[in-house]
């Protein structure tokens, strides 16, 4: 049955080939390793070598070591053949090498099917615009590599690249068709292997010296918010994440023992919000401080953070509410106090002594705050990314020596000195402020707002969020790490950006992408079941659906069927009026023989038909004039002789 | 039962002499291998990009199915409305390939390339047709038997664009072809004296004009007598001047004559070599079969008289 299958392919067909195969694992390039993508480029060079020089392609033992040395680098590289990395990899090789072994149709058939298949494997690192834009290329050539292949050499460039274009373009309603009904489950499926997301960057569950410092010098986009009303001023921005409640001398690090939740007395209005998180990996879902609503399948923990069921691993929305003034655990359990409490004995004498100091001359709490406050907006403290590295005593060093160093330090130093001087303290991650995008009114927080404060907890208020950077950098909440930190610090380009037009321009893709973010790539079952609802389908179960969706799609099938079988020929318009004028003939029972000229078509209804000849030779003296003469309008009498046939 | 099954399904019915176009019901389509391999591929494609939650995943998913689709449909296209003209087809020899000529005409203002023609399975014709054009195509069958060879029922189909679907149809054009017997390469009987059928000596020489016959494919065009072919309104074959004289040896080439022993066919195959040989040679030759008798003759259109007797000859 499949004859044309087996058909060797022609010499002008690799080449087609050659470029789908490049097109398809060219981005890849971008994160694997190199050797791979050498050893790659290298098998497409010899195959476009040994096609040039119109040479055999290689036996099948060569093929067989390539592929053991190709398995072996993988296996070495990922320590596994199964996972998603090294399945790329092992994709991309496996596609490169099929092409030296290309000698049929039904070769040429499973390296574009490849090709298909290693173009969705691009989504796994990016989902952009470009990405999107880049496929939608490759698509288009792959699938004019296909048409070259099953069509044989009288296909020639251009047109197989328009019918390709033609066919992409009968193909995208179905695309939106089935992207907005196909009933969508979210995933997984099954485990996804170690390795199934790649690149994290955001704020870890461990604070120590530098690890926010290094995270800010990322202008990531961590997260996006839309505030249903007017956004909170920009220095009551507190989302908040993980907090750290146990120190080792150097690390922060969250209590372990899980602890009942908390009341939350709200002292203000709570503000709604929408949050699009971008992957984290983490379960926080860095709700403003502090939350009162959650988004379904999430929680609140003992420390007010709130926590989603599952990690984040893909983009999400939450909808979530915040007040911005609150009291919390004004009644808190003594076990949390005490171990709010503790420090590791011995280190920081100095530290230590100072906090001593300070609680014999006032036991107030608050009187204690003020003095570390002070302390910290007095003496020539300053705010920088590059402090110099820190001993035992890093503290120490810290308050008496360098007095040089970046929120972390701040937050860690003031924890430490509340807790010496007996009042319950204890570090709090999450990010601090962002930046309003003009154009799409998102609020846009990147890894560079990261941000580490304390939290004290005082007799009849409950814990209270103290900010040390607040007195030691006041610009760092006012307007952004940017205008805090001093000329030179190792900031990311695009957040010191200051020229208005390059600001605008970044705020513009920005808004597109977010658009992007949201409406295409964010379409989620939640969004399918609104639309749905729109539609007049609320609660359609999938079988219904299924039903809508195989209507659609055959509805949309016999549309395109008929656009493409019933495209009438082009013919000459004095043609088409002829025809018209047979066809009264033939409802006559005159019959134009194929050889018969108009002229001697006429001669002969002249003699059988004298009644109707004289209309039947206007049209015909029309038709010729038309079709040989010269005079204009001719047309036009032509139809109207062919409308005046009785 | 199956046959019969098959018979309702593809609508099975000769087409007659009569160009013909091919309707949407005739023409009928199924996924390839490889349009399996698509479906499996996309299928594997949308379960990794439900797992990983991938939305353009499922966007490419959903593209390539509409490519699907649409493929489809324009392999469908590929075949519908093209219209077939039987031609004629010339004689050839046992063992050598008979052509079916075929017209195919395309009036649409799309190429139909790769259409693939065939009535037997190992003897495929590819051929394309540019938009609003036609070209002359053949279907090839190998001649096993002297005698009519009708063409059976051949089947006309495409795999284009995308190879992943094969839209086929089925054709049956009354077409028949001449088959001769195989030539054996025998030595030519002994020439004998021409005392018989004098009159008829030298019938087609190029001397004298002897009259009209039809005009045979083997003819040369210059033989056509155009004037008279005209004069009847250019229904009937072409017309041939006959001339007579300018022949040479005479040979009487008869069954008798043959290997007895040999089995009829064998005989027929060693009259048909010295036909060949003889008409090669230049030779007058007349032709004695068991059930006919051709007179001493020589030429392009003694011979092919001759071969078709042979062809057509029952032992």
């Amino acid at each position: 049955m499949s004859t044309a299958a087996q058909l060797a392919l022609d010499r002008g067909a690799p080449p087609w080939l050659f470029s789908s195969v490049l097109l398809a694992t060219a981005p890849h390039c971008l994160h694997q390793p190199v050797w791979l993508s050498v050893f790659s480029g290298l098998l497409l060079v010899w195959a476009i070598w040994l096609w040039w020089r119109d040479e055999r392609l290689p036996g099948r033992w060569p093929l067989i070591g390539l592929v053991v040395i190709a398995c072996g680098g993988i296996l070495l590289e990922f320590r596994t053949l199964f996972g998603r990395d090294a399945g790329v990899g092992l994709l991309v090789i496996l596609a490169a090498m099929k092409l030296l072994e290309t000698r049929s149709r039904r070769d040429a058939m499973v390296i574009v099917i490849l090709d298909y298949f290693l173009l969705l494997t691009h989504y796994f690192y990016s989902q952009g615009i470009p990405t999107g834009v880049w496929l939608l290329l490759s698509i288009w050539l792959v699938t004019a590599a296909l048409i070259r292949v099953s069509g044989g050499a009288v296909c020639q460039p251009a047109p197989t690249l328009r019918h390709a274009g033609t066919l992409l373009a009968q193909a995208i309603p179905f695309m939106i068709v089935l992207y907005l009904l196909f009933p969508r489950i979210s995933g997984p499926l099954w485990g996804l292997p170690q390795d199934a997301h790649g690149g994290r960057t955001g704020l870890s569950d461990t604070m120590s010296p530098g690890s926010i410092a290094e995270l800010v010098q990322s202008g990531a986009i961590a997260f996006r918010v839309r505030f249903d009303e007017a956004p909170p001023p920009r220095q009551k921005l507190y989302w908040r994440g993980p907090v750290m409640e146990e120190f080792d001398g150097r690390n922060w690090r969250p209590h372990a023992a899980s602890v009942p939740v908390g009341r939350v007395e709200a002292v203000g209005n709570p503000l709604r919000y929408e949050s699009t998180l971008e992957p984290h990996h983490q379960r926080w879902l860095l709700a403003l401080d502090a939350p009162v609503l959650l988004p379904p399948e999430s929680e609140l923990n003992g420390q007010l953070t709130a926590l989603s069921r599952q990690r984040v691993d893909q983009r999400r929305r939450f909808a979530m509410e915040s007040v911005l003034d609150y009291r919390y655990n004004k009644d808190e359990l003594a076990t949390i106090l005490s171990r709010n409490l503790v420090l590791p004995p011995g280190i920081n004498p100095r530290a230590r002594a100072l906090a001593d100091s300070w609680r014999h001359s006032d036991a107030n709490p608050q009187s204690i705050i003020d003095q570390a406050l002070r302390l910290f907006a007095g003496q020539e403290f300053s705010y920088t990314l590059r402090p110099p590295l820190l001993g035992e005593n890093g503290l120490d060093q810290f308050i008496f020596e360098s007095r040089r160093g970046f929120c972390e330090h701040y937050a860690a130093a003031f924890v430490f000195l509340m807790r010496a001087a007996g009042v319950p303290a204890r570090v709090v991650g999450g990010y601090q402020g962002g930046e309003i995008n003009p154009l799409d009114g998102y609020l846009v927080v990147r890894q560079s707002d990261a941000h580490a404060w304390a939290e004290v907890w005082l007799a009849g208020r409950g814990w209270v969020r103290v900010d040390p950077t607040s007195v030691v950098a006041p610009a760092r909440l006012e307007a952004g790490i940017a205008d805090a930190l001093p000329q030179g610090e190792p900031l990311p380009a695009l957040i010191q950006i200051r020229a208005d037009w390059l600001r605008t321009l970044r705020h513009r893709w920005e808004a597109v992408n977010n658009a992007w973010n949201q409406h295409i790539l964010g379409y989620d079952p939640q969004r399918q079941r609104e639309l749905l609802s729109h539609l007049g389908l609320p609660d359609a179960d999938w079988r219904r659906l299924a039903f809508v969706l195989a209507a659609v799609c055959a509805l949309l099938l016999a549309g395109v069927t008929a656009w493409t079988l019933y495209q009438r020929p082009r013919t000459d318009p004095a043609n088409r009026l002829w025809q018209r004028a047979l066809h009264h003939l033939r409802r006559r029972q005159v019959d134009c023989a194929p050889w018969e000229t108009p002229l001697a078509l006429l001669a002969r209804v002249e003699s059988t038909h004298p009644a109707w000849a004289p209309a039947f030779r206007r049209v015909v003296d029309a038709y010729l004039g038309a079709r040989y003469g010269e005079q204009q309008h001719q047309l036009d009498v032509l139809r109207q002789a062919v409308k005046q046939l009785p | 039962m199956l046959a019969r099954l098959k018979q309702q399904l593809f609508r099975w019915r000769s087409d007659g002499t009569a160009p013909f176009r091919l309707g949407q019901r005739r023409v009928f389509i199924l996924p390839t291998r490889a349009g399996l391999l698509f479906a499996l591929a996309l299928l594997v494609m949308l379960l990794g990009a439900i797992n990983y939650n991938l939305a353009l995943g499922h966007a490419l998913v959903f593209l390539l199915a509409g490519l699907g689709l649409a493929g489809m449909v324009h392999t469908f296209r590929n075949l519908h409305g093209l219209e077939i003209c039987p031609g004629r087809c010339e004689p050839v020899f046992v063992g050598e390939n008979a052509r079916f000529p075929l017209l195919l005409r395309n009036d649409r203002s799309t190429p139909r390339p790769a259409l693939m023609l065939a009535a037997d399975p190992t003897l495929t014709t590819t051929a394309a047709v540019n938009a609003e054009n036609s070209t002359k195509t053949a279907v090839l069958l190998t001649a096993h038997r002297r005698g009519w060879l009708v063409l059976p029922r051949i089947r006309l189909s495409t795999e284009f664009p995308l190879g992943l679907f094969h839209a086929w149809s089925y054709l049956q054009p009354e077409m028949r072809c001449l088959i001769y017997p195989k030539p054996a390469m025998t030595p030519l009987p002994p020439a004998t004296a021409s005392d018989l059928n004098g009159q008829q000596h030298g019938d087609g020489g190029q001397e004298d004009f002897a009259g009209f016959r039809d005009r045979q494919p083997a003819d040369s065009p210059r033989h056509v007598a155009w004037k008279a072919s005209a004069r009847d309104g250019g229904h009937r074959p072409l017309l041939i001047k006959q001339f007579a004289g300018g022949a040479s040896n005479e040979l009487r080439l008869r069954w008798q004559d043959t290997d007895a022993h040999a089995d009829p066919e064998q005989r027929l195959s060693q009259l048909t070599g010295w036909v060949m040989a003889a008409d090669a040679a230049g030779n007058a030759y007349a032709l004695g079969l068991p059930d006919r008798d051709l007179p001493l003759g020589s030429g392009p259109a003694h011979r092919q008289r001759c071969l078709e007797a042979l062809a057509l000859t029952s032992t």
